[in-house]
């Protein structure tokens, strides 16, 4: 696989006052995830080409994937296939975390990129989804508890029309046929 | 990506009201937006200044304000001559509360209004998260980022300047 035929489409920036190493911790912990990521555990195998996955509470996968760049505690980076049914056929992305000090904090960059055309319907998701979980990791490393919502934060309705468009058009074959 | 807006959402452990103060009280703007004092009486058309070091740096005028869920104000970036040759731009903070017990509030800053080519736009996207995270540090644990204390102001607004002149 060729990481360059990946393009950034949604990226987001956050700085914690904490360290490197406890954000990299945060990001790789199945204990912390599982409080500031919807509940979901990580597991990975901490090396380039290691296993990547994020565990429901009911024990199954939604996201599934291997380690690009795996160099603690600055730069995390795993290819992102969702794992629902409706999904699996979608091209899998490129999810990249850069960590960096910055004037006694820490700047956070998570970038999510695509080697497709993804329409933003699409992109919805992880445009709502991203801000939370990254609050969230922020007020855990803070105070030690992480954002609480009430409202529900499931795939917006237009994602799921534009998923199934997409499943049943397939227009990343044309990307491909075109390399 | 080439749209012409800055759109930012966080979410914040605290209530509206206190959000809505953080965001209007130019004493609680100095802590955590590099020492700039935002003053305004937030009626419909008044004036908003930008204060820094007791000199103004930008102002504008109010557009909508809704107490604890609406406030947009017209923006014009006066510090320096690379920012203020462009036209007023407008930011909107929308607060909504989204936990249990409204002691989580989610709030989206939007920034639109640029044209082609904006350096003030470059400028503030750079600057905003650094800002809506130190605002949430001091909502949530009473002390804002070092990055955006008054002594760090000077090296930020440089920092932003040399970006808009190497553009």
């Amino acid at each position: 696989m060729r990481e360059s035929k990946f393009l950034p489409k949604t990226v987001y920036v956050t700085y914690i006052a904490s360290t490197p190493e406890k954000v990299w911790e945060a990001l790789t912990s199945a204990e912390l995830t599982r409080q500031f990521f919807f509940s979901r555990t990580i597991e990975i195998e901490p090396m380039v080409g290691g296993s990547f996955a994020m565990r429901m509470p009911d024990g199954k996968f939604d996201i599934k994937g291997k380690v690009i760049e795996w160099d603690p505690p600055r730069r995390l980076s795993v290819t992102w296939g969702v794992a629902f049914e409706e999904f699996r056929e979608l091209p899998e992305s490129l999810v990249t975390y850069d960590i960096e000090p910055m004037g006694g904090s820490v700047k956070l960059t998570m970038t999510e990129a695509h080697q497709w055309d993804v329409p933003d319907a699409i992109l919805a998701g992880g445009r709502q989804g991203w801000p939370l979980v990254l609050s969230s990791l922020k007020s855990l490393l803070e105070t030690g508890k992480p954002i609480v919502v009430s409202v529900k934060m499931g795939p917006p309705k237009e994602m799921i029309e534009a998923i199934k468009e997409a499943v049943a058009t397939k227009p990343w074959r044309k990307a491909e046929a075109g390399e | 990506m080439t749209e012409l807006k800055f759109v930012y959402v966080t979410y914040i452990a605290t209530t509206p009201e206190k959000l809505w103060q953080a965001l209007t009280d130019g004493a609680f703007t100095e802590r955590y937006w590099f020492g700039t004092r935002i003053e305004s009486d937030w009626s419909l058309g008044a004036k908003v200044s930008f204060r820094s070091d007791g000199s103004i740096s930008d102002y504008g005028e109010v557009l909508e304000c809704k107490p604890y869920t609406r406030l947009s104000y017209s923006w014009h970036v006066k510090f320096h001559e690379a920012f203020s040759r462009e036209r007023p731009s407008r930011v909107t903070f929308e607060l909504e509360p989204v936990g249990p017990g409204r002691a989580e509030v989610k709030l989206t800053v939007t920034h639109e209004d640029f044209d082609p080519g904006s350096k003030v736009l470059a400028a503030v996207s750079n600057g905003w998260p650094v800002i809506l995270a130190s605002l949430k540090s001091i909502l949530e644990t009473g002390t804002a980022l070092a990055a955006t204390s008054a002594e760090a102001a000077k090296a930020a607004k440089e920092k932003a300047i040399a970006l808009a002149e190497s553009a």
